[in-house]
Order: C-alpha cells, then structure tokens, then sequence
C-alpha cells in the first residue's frame, strides 16, 4: 500500500519528464530494429563475402575495390546520375501545368484531380502502362510516330534510349506530384501583391519569376527535395519496364543492388551491401542538405 | 491569382481554354486511357491487329471476371488490404504518440531523436534490404503478411513523425498549460486534449499511408514469396506471367490493382492533398 503510493506521488511528481520518453519507446524500439540498426548493419556486411546462407567471410575493402573496375556499377551509377537531372523536369513542367490548372471555370476541380491521376496509381501499374505505350507493335505512341512518318521505335529494346523511355514513365506521376503542391502553393500567394505588381506593369514571365515564383519558395524546395528522393530510390520500373535490360543498360544502383543480392546472377549479400553504401553515402548529402534547412527554420521559430 | 482569371479575358481566350482543358487532359492521361480501351477488348482483335480500331466485341464483363475467376487475384487483393490496414492503424498509433512527445515536451534529446526519424525515412531503403529481410527470416515471419506490416510500419513512423510533430507543435500551448494547472495528468492531456484536435492530421496521414503501402512493390518482393502472402503488386507480375500476351486480360489485371488507391484518392481527396502538401504552404 505504502509502496504504491511512493510510486504514485514518484509519478505524480516526475510525469512531465517520464511521459514523453514513455510515448517515445514503442516506436523508438522498432526504429531502432528496422531502420538504425540495419544501416550499421549494411556498412559492416559490406566488409564481407557472404552468401546469405553459410559463413560469412571478413575480406575488408575487396568488395569496394570490385565496385571500382565493375562496369555495371558505373552504368547504374551513370543512369542514377541521368535519372537525377532528368528527373528534376518534373518540377517545372509541374509548375506549368499549375499555372495552366489555376483557373475558377466550371468543373475545374474534376480536372485537376484526374490531372493527379498518375501519381495515385503504383509505379508498378505506371511501367506496365508505359511498356504496352512503347510497344512496337501495337503500342499508341509508334502509331502516333506513324502518322507523322517515323518509327516504329522499339523504345525499350534500344539500351541507347531505354532508361531515358523509363524516365519519362516516371516523370508522369512525379510531374503530378509537383503540380499539386504548386497548386496548393499558387492558392496561397498573396493577391494584393499581385495587384500591385499588376499595376507596376509587371505580367507574364516577368510577374511570375519577380513576384510569384519567389513566394512559392517552400513548393519548390519540398518538390525538389522528393524528387531527388524518387529518383535516387527508382527501382520499381526499371524493374517492371526491362528488368534492367536490354544489355543492363538500364540499371541503377537500387536496381543493381537487389540484382546482385537477391536474384538469381548470385546471393552476393556483401557485394550487394557495398552499392547500398554508396548509394546511402549520396543520399546523405541530400538529407543533411534537408536536415540543415530544417534545422535553421526550427531556430528561426 | 496568377495566372489572370480567364472570365477577366475576352470570350474568344475563354472559349480557347475550356476547349483546350479537355484536350490537354485526354493527352496527360492517353496511356492511362488505352489500357483501359485495350481492357474490354477481346482476344480475337489481337488475332487480326485491330488494336486501335472499334472492338470487335465489347468483353468488358468477361474480361474483368476473369481477373477475378481465372487467377489468384482475389487473394493478392485481400493481402493487400491485410497488409495495408494493420499497417496504418500501427504507423498512426505510434506517430500520434512520437508526435505528442515531440511537440508538447521539451527535453535534452527531442531534436537529436526527431532529426533521426526524418533523416531515417529518406535513407534509401535498399541500405536495409539485406539485413531486414535477415531479420525477418530470424524471427520466422519470412513470406508472412506480419513480416512485411511490421516493417513497413518502422519506417514509415519516421514520415509520420515528422508530419504529427508539426501539427502538434502548431496546436495552441495555452490548452495544454490550462489542463496541467487544472492537474489533469499527462496522459489523459494526450487522450482529451491533444488527441480529437489531431483527427486531420490522422485522416490526412492514413489516406497517404494507404497509398504508400498499397503501391509498395519492392518490400513485397523482398520479404514474401508467393500467393499466400504478396500483395498485389507484386502479384500483378505472376498474373501477368500466366496470362502472358493476352494483352486484354493484362490490362484489365492492371486497372483492377490500381483501382482501390484511386477510389481512396476521389473519396478522401481533401484529406489526401493536405497531408502532401503539407509545407508547401508557410
């Protein structure tokens, strides 16, 4: 009895420091076991030869020193590189379809989510989609080079134009995804600002990058940061669309990885390990460019 | 608003644009729109090559019946939902506590401990791909739908956190300092207070989690095998593989396992745009 009331009044008197540690576990623990752990776990699996079933072998950089004269490896990181610029297209042809989407008419609304469609949809229905768009021989866009004379191209046989028909299957729901954050941004713009510079004389292209653009700052930067992510993460329609093919040609690091780890050219866990690390090493620069921004914002408050 | 209203331009701007819309439209969403045209189709038109031209017969009930008769898509659909559910509802249990202790308290650790959940969702999740799906064979739940739950309800804590500590964090204090001099105890702040200011949020993070993990496909190969356990998918490709050529029946397989975000999408639009958009906006 006397016990439990020590523990109520101990309770009592430290709940504001005990609660948020309290909330904090549960979701802590499991962090910790998928998300933190792992990655200590990758850097050092990537110091081994490992099958994923028998022994595992401690062979220090041997992994790292292959990745150095493995040309598949700098084919994936090549694409990741192209995925990356290419991949940034969408903010600004998102932008433009905002701007063309801001409009009060009759049924706009309809409009601007059917405009949205794609990226609801899974990337894995969005490759299927794009490699029966590309077929060669049936697909509607060797029809439509058809009346104007050209092709039929076989976008996805062609390892020099294959990864770039992928890319712009993900630039579909990517360029959705910045255009409804441009149209929550361009709601948001200040209207007698853009009275007023209306009155200076400023309109059109001038209007926009003088007076519009500079307020929509906080879309650009969440646009640009998912971006990066998305294309640095791109796995699942290279897997759909060519399976890294044709030649491996389409590879990228995400997709090389799991190819080496897991399917059926070999359980090279360590190997596999190693391009994850890179890859994660890329990715850091672009968290903790993120993190840093962040960081400055929350000071600001 | 930029750009100028179109009812402020002459009539002839204003008929150009309502007839641009719809055209614009019908581009944006062509490939979309020819696998559902290729989707009632029948297997004679391939025969032929008719792809484009009017159907020779219109089998869009028996083409659709068959995804559901003719294959395991019926029980890669309920995967689906038997993965997808469980994992929102743990993803907003934890997340609606992470965020309550990181917006409310202020202690030592809070921004080390927040920094690590946002820098741990934007890990590129190949990083964990061979120590989890290790994990995951350890404790026996290799090629189970909990395998894959558990996981998927780590990781996207890290999102979630973010996103409930900023709507917490932008709740009025005075509510929560009135409460604690009323001497209401903490937790019971968190259960009357803090928790039914917080059903936007909520609903705007289940609608995005349902998304997410409905269109997961690279975890579903990772850590399940076969038709007891993948999703859809994942289970899109084995249809796909025994329905091999028949573009009709592949297209309809398609739309039907894009179909239940996009129904979650229409009916929960509002919701679903606050929770992307969220800072997009200061």
């Amino acid at each position: 009895m006397t016990s439990s009331k020590s523990n109520r009044s101990y309770w009592k008197r430290n709940q504001i420091a005990i609660t948020p540690w309290l909330f904090l576990l549960p979701a802590m623990i499991m962090f910790a076991l998928y998300v933190v752990w792992p990655i200590v776990q990758s850097f050092n699996l990537s110091l081994y030869r490992w099958d994923g079933l028998g022994e595992a072998r401690y062979i220090g950089m041997q992994n790292y020193e292959e990745l150095w004269y493995d040309d598949a490896f700098y084919t994936s990181l090549w694409n990741n590189v192209l995925w990356l610029v290419l991949y940034l297209l969408a903010i600004p042809a998102g932008l433009l379809i905002a701007i063309f989407l801001n409009q009060n008419v009759r049924g706009i609304r309809i409009y601007k989510s059917l405009f949205f469609f794609p990226f609801v949809i899974s990337q894995v229905v969005v490759g299927l989609v794009f490699t029966w768009f590309y077929d060669p021989s049936f697909g509607l866009l060797n029809i439509v080079l058809g009346w104007v004379g050209l092709g039929p191209i076989a976008v996805l046989a062609n390892n020099e134009i294959a990864t770039y028909g992928i890319i712009a299957a993900g630039l579909w729901p990517q360029t959705a995804y910045c255009m409804i954050l441009y149209l929550t941004g361009l709601n948001a713009v200040d209207p007698e600002q853009i009275e007023a510079a209306r009155l200076d004389g400023a309109k059109g292209g001038k209007m926009l990058w003088y007076v519009i653009l500079p307020q929509l700052r906080p879309a650009t930067f969440i646009a640009f940061v998912v971006t990066v992510i998305g294309a640095l993460r791109s796995f699942d329609l290279v897997s759909i669309m060519t399976d890294g093919g044709p030649f491996g040609s389409t590879r990228v690091l995400a997709f090389y990885m799991f190819e080496v780890a897991l399917s059926e050219y070999g359980f090279r866990m360590g190997y596999g390990a190693a391009i994850a690390v890179v890859l994660f090493l890329i990715m850091l620069i672009y968290i903790s460019y993120f993190l840093i921004k962040m960081y400055r914002d929350e000071r600001g408050v | 608003m930029f750009p100028t209203p179109v009812e402020k331009l002459s009539p002839a701007a204003r008929t150009g644009y309502q007839v641009a819309l719809p055209f614009v439209m019908v581009l944006w969403l062509l490939p979309l729109i020819a696998v559902m045209m290729i989707s009632v189709r029948s297997a004679n038109d391939f025969t032929i090559g008719n792809y484009w031209g009017w159907p020779t017969e219109w089998n869009l009930i028996e083409n659709y019946s068959l995804v559901f008769t003719g294959s395991s898509m019926p029980q890669y659909l309920l995967n689906s939902v038997f993965i997808t559910v469980p994992t929102v509802i743990g993803v907003l249990v934890l997340s609606c506590m992470t965020g309550f202790a990181l917006g409310i308290y202020k202690f030592r650790f809070n921004m080390v401990i927040f920094f690590m959940f946002i820098a741990g969702n934007f890990v590129p999740f190949q990083i964990l791909m061979v120590p989890v799906r290790d994990l995951t064979l350890d404790m026996g739940i290799y090629d189970t739908k909990l395998g894959l739950v558990l996981f998927h309800i780590a990781f996207q804590t890290g999102f979630c956190t973010l996103f409930m500590r900023n709507f917490i964090k932008a709740l009025p204090r005075e509510l929560i300092e009135a409460a604690r001099v009323e001497g209401v105890s903490e937790l019971r702040i968190f259960w009357y207070v803090v928790l039914p200011l917080m059903r936007p949020a909520i609903a705007a993070l289940a609608v995005l989690i349902f998304t997410f993990i409905w269109n997961d496909y690279f975890w579903a190969i990772v850590l399940t095998q076969g038709a007891e356990s993948q999703p859809v998918t994942a289970g899109i490709t084995s249809f796909n593989a025994q329905y091999r050529a028949a573009y009709h029946l592949m297209s309809a397989g398609s739309v039907v396992a894009a179909l239940p975000p996009v129904l979650m999408f229409f009916l929960m639009q509002k919701h679903f745009i606050a929770g992307l958009t969220l800072g997009a906006v200061k």
